[in-house]
C-alpha cells in the first residue's frame, strides 16, 4: 500500500524493525507501513494547531533543577529484581541471544 | 575474502595523514547512581544494586545526582570548557538489552560543557593543545555475559545473561574536537592525551579511573587521509581499548589497516570495531547504527538542568592544582631532573613522597625511603607502591627517629618491615622489638675493647694510622651488639681506644 501522508515509507519501517530484531514480513510490512502513517499523519496534525507564537515544548511544567543528594536508598534484593523476569540464571536475567551480533 | 595486507608504518606515515579523535567515557565515583539512589560498588553480586528505575520498571521516575551534575561540570571546567546555562537530557533508544528500560538516559544536542581544551604534552616535552568538543553526563549499561558459543563472545552465543548493578551509574563522555596533523605521532598523542586525562580527573577525586576495571574507557576514531589531499577519510570508531598502552596500539594496528585498505583500492567502512588485546589488532563490529536510528528525544521525565553564574563559580573554586603543574612545582621543589621525576611519575610514588614531606622529612630521605626499601617490598609483595600498607606519615616518622639517632638505617628498615607485617606504629615497633641505637658510651666502650682485644693484629694497624682497618672493628662492634649501636660513635670510640 502507497503511504498517505508520507510521514513513513515502507522501507524506513523495515529499517526500524532490523534495529529492533522484528522479522516481519513483506505482508506485514505492508501493513504496517500504512497503519503507521496513519498514525503519524494524526500526530502531525497536533503541529498544525501551533502558531508562531508557540515555541516548542518538551515539558509540560516549567521547572528546573531538580536534584537529588547522593544518598544511597534501599532497592531491591536480587529474588524481587529477579521475581518478574520470563527467564533467570545465577542471578542474573536470561535474555535471547541477539541475532547477527558480534559484541 | 582476505583481507588487505597491513603496511608498514613508517610507509603509512610517509603517504597518509592520520586524523585522531577520542571519545572517553568516565564512570563517577558518586555513592548513588546518575537517577536513582542505588549504590555503585564494583563488583557486587548480580542484581543487587538496583531498584525500579534503573530496571525501567513501569511507574518509576528519576531523579538526579546533584553530585554527578557537579562532577560533570567540575570535569568541564577543568577542561576549559563553558558551561551549558541549561540543558536536557536525551532519551538514545535502542534495542540491546544492556538497558532494561530500552533506552539510555543520555544528552544529544544540549551537552552540559562544551568546546574546551586540554594541553597535551609529549614525553620529548612537545605540546599538542586538544580541542574539547564536548562532554556530557548519561549512565552506564548492565553488564551481559554471552552464554554458549564457541568463543564466548557474543557471536554465536546461545543466551545472554544480565547484570544490571551498573546500569545508571553516573557516566560522563569526553568527545574530542578532530585531531589533525599528528602525522607519525598519532599513537603517542592519543596515548599522552588518555593518560593526562586520567591523570586531571584522579586530582579531581570524581573518579577512580580504572582502565582495568572499565571506569574509564576510552573508543578511538581514526582516518587517513592520502598526504597533502586535505581531503578527511572515512573513520572507523575501535572500542574494548582497555588500558593505556592499548590506545597507542589501537591507532598504530589501525593506521596500518587503513593504509592497506585504501592501498589496495578500497574503502574503508564507517564501522564499530573491536580491539583485540592478545594480537594488538582490531576486528569488524556492527555496522555503526547512525544517530537518527537512536530517535533522540527530549526527556520527558527528567527537568532541565540550568546551573546559575554562582554555582559554576562555586566549583570552578574548588578545583585543585592541575597533576602537570603540580609535578612541574615539584620537581623543582626537590630537585630532581626530568628523567628522575617520570620514574617517581611511574612508580606511582609522587604523591606518597609529596606527603612524605608534608609529614615533616626531608624531600632526599622521603623520596629514597619510596623508591628504594619501599618499592623494593612493593615489587617483593607485588603490588603497587601505595597499597604498602604504611602510610606517609609512619615514613616521615622513621626519618624523624633516624634523625634524633633513635635508629640508624639498618634498624629504621627493621621498624618498617614491623610496621607492613602489621605490628603498629613505628613507635610502637621501636619499643616491641626494641630496636634502638645502643649509644650508651659505657656499654658501646666495653664492646669495642673487647673486639680490639679479640683482633690485636687490626688494633695495631690502626694505631699505625690505617684508619680504614677500622672498619673490621665497627663490624665485630655491630654484631655484638645486634646491629643496635651507632656506627658512626663506634668508629670514633675505636680511634679513641686505640690510642688510649
Ligand atoms: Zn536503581
Amino acid at each position: 500500500m502507497p503511504s498517505e501522508s508520507g510521514a513513513i515509507s515502507r522501507d524506513e519501517v523495515a529499517h526500524l524493525a532490523r534495529l529492533a530484531r522484528l522479522a516481519v514480513t513483506e505482508t506485514e510490512l505492508d501493513t504496517f507501513a500504512g497503519q503507521l502513517d496513519v498514525i503519524l499523519g494524526s500526530v502531525a496534525r497536533v503541529g498544525e494547531v501551533a502558531a508562531e507564537d508557540i515555541p516548542p515544548t518538551s515539558h509540560a511544567v516549567p521547572l528546573e533543577n531538580v536534584f537529588r543528594p547522593d544518598e544511597l536508598r534501599p532497592g531491591l534484593s536480587q529474588e524481587q529484581a529477579l521475581s518478574g523476569a520470563p527467564a533467570a540464571e545465577e542471578g542474573r536475567f536470561r535474555v535471547p541471544r541477539i541475532l547477527g551480533e558480534e559484541a | 575474502m582476505t583481507a588487505p595486507a597491513l603496511v608498514d608504518y613508517a610507509d603509512v606515515v610517509a603517504r597518509y595523514e592520520p586524523t585522531l579523535g577520542l571519545e572517553v567515557h568516565v564512570e563517577l565515583s558518586t555513592n548513588t547512581k546518575m537517577f536513582c539512589g542505588c549504590a555503585t560498588t564494583f563488583g557486587a553480586e548480580p542484581n543487587t544494586q538496583v531498584c525500579p528505575t534503573c530496571l525501567g520498571l513501569p511507574g518509576s521516575l528519576p531523579v538526579v545526582n546533584r553530585t554527578a551534575v557537579e562532577s560533570a561540570i567540575r570535569i568541564g571546567l577543568a577542561l576549559n570548557c563553558s558551561i551549558a546555562p541549561w540543558g536536557r537530557f536525551a532519551r538514545k533508544n535502542y534495542f540491546y538489552p544492556d538497558m532494561p528500560k530500552n533506552f539510555q538516559t543520555s544528552q544529544y544536542d544540549e551537552p552540559i560543557c562544551v568546546d574546551g581544551y586540554m594541553d597535551v604534552t609529549l614525553d620529548d616535552g612537545e605540546v599538542v593543545r586538544v580541542g574539547i568538543e564536548r562532554a556530557h553526563m548519561e549512565e552506564d549499561t548492565g553488564k551481559s555475559l554471552h552464554v554458549g558459543g564457541a568463543t564466548g563472545r557474543i557471536h554465536g552465543a546461545d543466551y545472554s545473561l544480565l547484570d544490571y548493578n551498573r546500569a545508571g551509574v553516573p557516566l560522563i563522555e569526553i568527545v574530542t574536537r578532530m585531531i589533525p596533523g599528528t602525522g607519525e605521532r598519532a599513537p603517542e598523542v592519543a596515548r599522552a592525551y588518555v593518560t593526562q586525562l586520567r591523570d586531571l580527573i584522579k586530582s579531581l577525586g570524581v573518579s577512580d579511573v580504572r582502565m582495568d576495571q572499565g571506569s574509564m574507557r576510552c573508543d578511538v576514531n581514526l582516518s587517513l587521509s592520502p598526504a597533502g589531499s586535505g581531503v578527511l577519510g572515512t573513520r572507523t570508531e575501535t572500542k574494548n581499548v582497555n588500558s593505556l598502552r592499548s590506545v597507542e596500539r589501537a591507532v598504530r594496528y589501525e593506521m596500518s589497516r587503513q593504509a592497506g585498505v585504501l592501498d589496495a583500492g578500497g574503502e574503508i567502512v564507517q564501522e564499530t570495531r573491536h580491539f583485540e588485546e592478545q594480537s594488538g589488532t582490531t576486528r569488524a563490529g556492527r555496522r555503526k547504527e547512525t544517530s537518527e536510528d537512536y530517535r533522540y528525544f527530549p526527556e520527558p521525565d527528567l527537568v532541565p538542568i540550568a546551573p546559575s553564574e554562582s554555582w559554576v563559580e562555586e566549583l570552578r573554586g574548588t578545583l585543585p592544582e592541575k597533576p602537570w603543574e603540580r609535578r612541574a612545582r615539584l620537581q623543582a621543589e626537590w630537585g630532581i631532573s626530568d628523567e628522575e621525576l617520570r620514574d617517581l611519575v611511574n612508580a606511582g610514588a609522587i604523591d606518597l613522597i609529596s606527603d612524605t614531606v608534608a609529614a615533616g622529612a626531608p624531600a632526599g630521605e622521603a623520596r629514597s625511603w619510596w623508591v628504594a626499601y619501599l618499592a623494593q617490598q612493593a615489587n617483593a609483595r607485588g603490588v603497587e607502591l601505595a597499597e604498602l600498607p604504611i602510610t606517609p606519615g609512619q615514613v616521615a616518622r622513621v626519618i624523624a627517629l633516624v634523625a634524633a639517632g633513635d635508629l640508624n638505617n639498618k634498624l629504621a628498615r627493621q621498624v618498617v618491615d614491623g610496621v607492613l607485617a602489621g605490628e603498629g606504629e613505628p613507635d610502637e615497633v621501636v619499643e616491641s622489638r626494641g630496636l634502638t641505637v645502643v649509644s650508651d658510651d659505657g656499654a658501646l666502650i666495653a664492646a669495642v675493647d673487647e673486639a680490639l682485644a679479640a683482633q690485636p693484629d687490626v688494633a695495631d694497624k690502626i694505631r699505625a694510622g690505617k684508619v680504614q682497618a677500622a672498619g673490621a672493628i665497627v663490624g665485630a662492634v655491630m654484631k655484638a651488639t645486634r646491629g643496635q649501636a651507632d656506627a658512626k660513635r663506634v668508629r670514633e670510640l675505636i680511634i679513641e681506644r686505640v690510642g688510649s
